[in-house]
């Protein structure tokens, strides 16, 4: 599990790859934060592009940046979900608050 | 009815052990000759029972998980995972949707997440015994497909 972050004024970048899991969740939180507090940027998108396996926590990981972000007024959206992992936010209800988008 | 292979895995409640423990039983499905999307359903439906045991069953110390899976006839696989520890008082419950008593992070939706990736899913626990998560999931496989549809 990777995390990588690019900040332009409007946006954060949230780029995540490998796993998402229990275990990795508080690495990958811990990092999305400071990027997403440091910046306040109005839009933060997280993409899922190279991720190649996530359970429930990285439902838990969306929405808690989701919190976060509209706590500021900002908005959050997810990019380049497989089907399945499209799949598995809707079981969540993830698009009534946010842009999910597959690839 | 009898399982053409088995095999049994105890391992300690460490999260590092989660991706262990689901890559484990997916090399082990892998001999069904399952499709690619299948063993990734094992592998997500498997995560979300062992987090379990790990975040719930043993919340504040180190306790052992039982794992058992078998092949049976005509590519059903099924797995079980079993703890000793806290148990769940209400399975129906706990069952639901959304539902967690953990707060942070939990989405209440490892069940849920089970539920949608296996065909079966049976739960067994006791308060203070423990729970046995019991899913069954039938592997069409790649070569299997054309034969059996
Ligand atoms: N192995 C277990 N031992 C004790 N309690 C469990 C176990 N598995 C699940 N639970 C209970 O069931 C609830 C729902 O589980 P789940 O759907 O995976 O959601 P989450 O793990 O996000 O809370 C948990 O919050 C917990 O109370
Ligand atoms: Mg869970």
């Amino acid at each position: 599990m990777a995390i990588r972050t690019t900040v332009t004024p409007m946006r954060v970048t949230i780029s995540i790859s490998g796993e998402i899991d229990h275990h990795n969740a508080a690495a990958l939180r811990l990092e999305a934060d400071e990027a997403i507090q440091s910046n306040l940027a109005p839009n933060v998108r997280i993409d899922f592009d190279e991720v190649t396996f996530m359970d429930s926590s990285g439902i838990g990981f969306v929405l808690g940046r989701y919190r976060i972000v509209s706590a500021y007024g900002g908005n959050v959206e997810v990019v380049n979900l497989s089907n399945k992992f499209y799949m598995m936010m809707k079981l969540a209800g993830l698009e009534k608050l946010m842009s999910l988008k597959t690839k | 009815m009898k399982a053409l292979n088995s095999m049994k895995l105890e391992i300690e409640s460490r999260s590092v052990n989660e991706a262990f423990a689901r890559a484990a039983v997916a090399a082990f499905a892998a001999q069904a000759d399952p499709t690619v999307e299948e063993i990734s359903d094992i592998k997500t439906a498997v995560s979300e029972a062992v987090t379990n045991c790990i975040v719930h069953a043993y919340p504040d110390y180190v306790g052992k998980i039982y794992i058992w899976a078998g092949i049976f006839d005509n590519g059903i696989f099924r797995v079980k995972i079993k703890d000793k520890g806290c148990g769940i008082e209400d399975v129906d419950k706990a069952m639901v949707p959304l539902f967690t008593t953990l707060g942070g992070e939990r989405a209440g939706l490892g069940f849920a997440v089970m539920e949608s990736f296996c065909d079966r899913i049976k739960v067994r626990s006791k308060p203070n015994k423990g729970t046995v998560v019991t899913l069954e999931k039938a592997l069409c496989g790649r070569s299997g497909a054309d034969e059996r549809n």
